[in-house]
């Protein structure tokens, strides 16, 4: 009976020292932020960057997702999010979203497919499953193969309201789960076709203009792309100060020139470069 | 000292309660209120139309398991038989180990592999987007060989020497010895670990969803890409909300019900029927 209590203590006092941890206080000021895994590399660098400048001020970066990232700043859980998509009535009362940058959807295809542009009602076809053969629209005779993303997926959520309207993204085409999946498959498969966010695409796709408008940040600004979605930062009705000058650093013109480097297309561009 | 081992075994069992219970209790107030019907039977999955239909993914899941087992079981037989009756003591000690470090792979290196090589390979070999039902089964089918493998080696050194001994003595060849005598006396614990087996490829998520493609439309062929019950979980449980999240839970206490379904096949077939020795 002694040495069960004994053991017992032991436990107890291990499990209060870890409790006592997670209570030790961080000398330094944090900024929690949570939202789109879209948005999250971007912020996630620059972040770094912050903190590096301001020692005094440390910003934790999560994932989860937009939806989830708003709900944490609703619940207070978070200070910042990240969403890639609009925001939605009930979320726009409570929340004050700005811009961070604007990210433009590529429709992309293997590099050695010949087809250099569609029209965005063939796109629409295509992935309404109505259009089958690359034949049918100046390719090479084969089935297309559909790449889309999964249900609930922001990037899907903007090419489904932007370019499907209301018809449904076909039952065949392939559902993965990352841009950098749709990127790596259509890299690989001749026939395949697929959206992904312009920055991630590399030199073994191409991306094809919709309706004669290449996907560039001069088309996405001027506004002649309409596949463009905003990269939203989001934050509760009354932010704490820290929170402001994160924010205010992410709209900085070094910070918009990373992301431009980086191949978002900036909010605020710098004087001249429009 | 009692105590403790009967807190974990305690702790165990109210584990899988609470699973169990937080899974069914998420998930059959909304199979109720669409009517189990629909839900089962209906071909559509569709999330902007509401429409939730799970019966191309339960196909789909069907496709992969039996493909794996195709795959996994004659493999996995031939593993066991192999290293119980033919080989030496030293290459069976190499072999042995072998089969079961491939058990401890991580199933997304499995899934990344395929990815890789099988995809590729299926696409520009045998036509189709390479993402398949072929790809899942190969893949889910290798995962499933150490326990094939295993379940059937330890039944077969179970048997008596002494049937081989008559078997032999009888006039029968290796072959007929293994083929009449030792699978057939082997044959519960055989039996159960392919069920065993088959409840894994019914569970197995990352590296189906890696090769499957995932694509909603059902398979007619076995190059044709397919979607699985855990696979739909995984994809779209992270931005389900109401409904939808909802009828993913159904799906999940379907997927449930027909692990636990496997499993107590596997403890049936494990029992010798009556008259046959144990």
């Amino acid at each position: 009976m002694r040495t069960r209590c004994r053991h017992l203590s032991l436990v107890a006092l291990t499990l209060a020292l870890l409790a006592a941890a997670c209570r030790l206080p961080d000398p330094r000021m944090t900024i929690t932020v949570a939202g789109s895994t879209s948005i999250l590399p971007f912020v996630e660098y620059l972040a770094e960057l912050y903190s590096d400048q301001n020692r005094a001020v440390r910003v934790a970066v999560q994932g989860g997702g937009s939806t989830a990232g708003l709900q944490a700043v609703l619940a207070g859980a978070a200070d910042l999010a990240m969403s890639s998509r609009p925001l939605v009535a009930a979320e726009a009362r409570q929340l004050q979203p700005v811009i961070m940058a604007w990210d433009a959807l590529a429709v992309v295809v293997h590099r050695s497919n010949p087809v250099s542009g569609l029209s965005s009602a063939e796109v629409r076809r295509i992935f309404a499953g109505e259009v089958r053969d690359w034949s049918r629209v100046g390719g090479r005779p084969g089935p297309i193969t559909l790449i889309s993303r999964e249900d609930g997926s922001g990037t899907r959520q903007v090419f489904e309201d932007r370019v499907m309207g209301p018809s449904p993204t076909a039952q065949r085409s392939l559902v993965l789960d990352a841009n950098g999946a749709v990127r790596e498959v259509v890299a690989a498969d001749p026939a395949a076709i697929g959206y992904l966010s312009l920055g991630l695409i590399d030199e073994r796709l191409r991306p094809i203009a919709v309706d004669g408008q290449l996907p560039t940040a001069a088309a996405v600004l001027s506004g002649h792309y309409r596949l463009v979605r905003p990269f939203l930062l989001v934050t509760g009705a009354d932010p704490r100060r820290e929170v402001g000058g994160f924010v205010a650093f992410l709209l900085s013109p070094a910070a918009q020139s990373v992301l431009a480097a980086e191949g978002l297309v900036p909010a605020a561009p710098a004087e001249g470069s429009r | 000292m009692a105590g403790l081992p009967k807190l974990a075994a305690l702790i165990t069992g109210l584990a899988l309660s609470l699973i169990a219970y937080f899974i069914l209790a998420e998930g059959v107030p909304p199979l109720l209120a669409q009517g189990p019907a629909s839900f089962l039977l209906g071909w559509r999955w569709d999330s902007r139309a509401g429409e939730f239909g799970m019966l191309s993914m339960l196909a789909g899941t069907l496709w992969v398991t039996a493909g794996a087992m195709l795959v996994g079981a004659p493999l996995g037989l031939a593993c066991a038989l192999l290293l119980s009756e033919v080989l030496t003591a030293p290459a069976a000690a190499v072999l042995r180990p072998a089969v079961e470090l491939l058990g401890a792979i991580p199933s997304v290196v499995f899934g990344f592999l395929g990815l890789l090589t099988l995809v590729p390979l299926i696409r520009t070999g045998l036509g189709g987007p390479g993402f398949s039902v072929l790809a899942a089964s190969l893949v889910v089918g290798v995962m499933i060989l150490p326990t094939v493998t295993l379940m059937a080696h330890a039944a077969l050194c179970a048997v008596p020497r002494s049937y081989r001994e008559a078997s032999r003595a009888l006039g029968a060849g290796q072959w007929q010895t293994m083929r009449m005598i030792l699978l057939p006396a082997a044959r519960p614990g055989i039996v159960a670990g392919l069920v065993l087996a088959a409840g894994r490829a019914v569970g197995e998520t990352m590296a189906v969803l890696m090769v499957a493609g995932n694509a909603l439309e059902p398979a007619n062929c076995p190059l044709d890409p397919v979607r699985t019950l855990t696979a739909t979980m995984a994809l779209e449980l992270g931005y389900a909300t109401g409904r939808h999240r909802g009828a993913l839970f159904s799906a999940g206490a379907i997927l449930l019900g027909l692990s636990l379904g496997v499993t107590g096949l596997a403890r049936l077939a494990g029992r010798p029927r009556a008259g046959e020795p144990d």
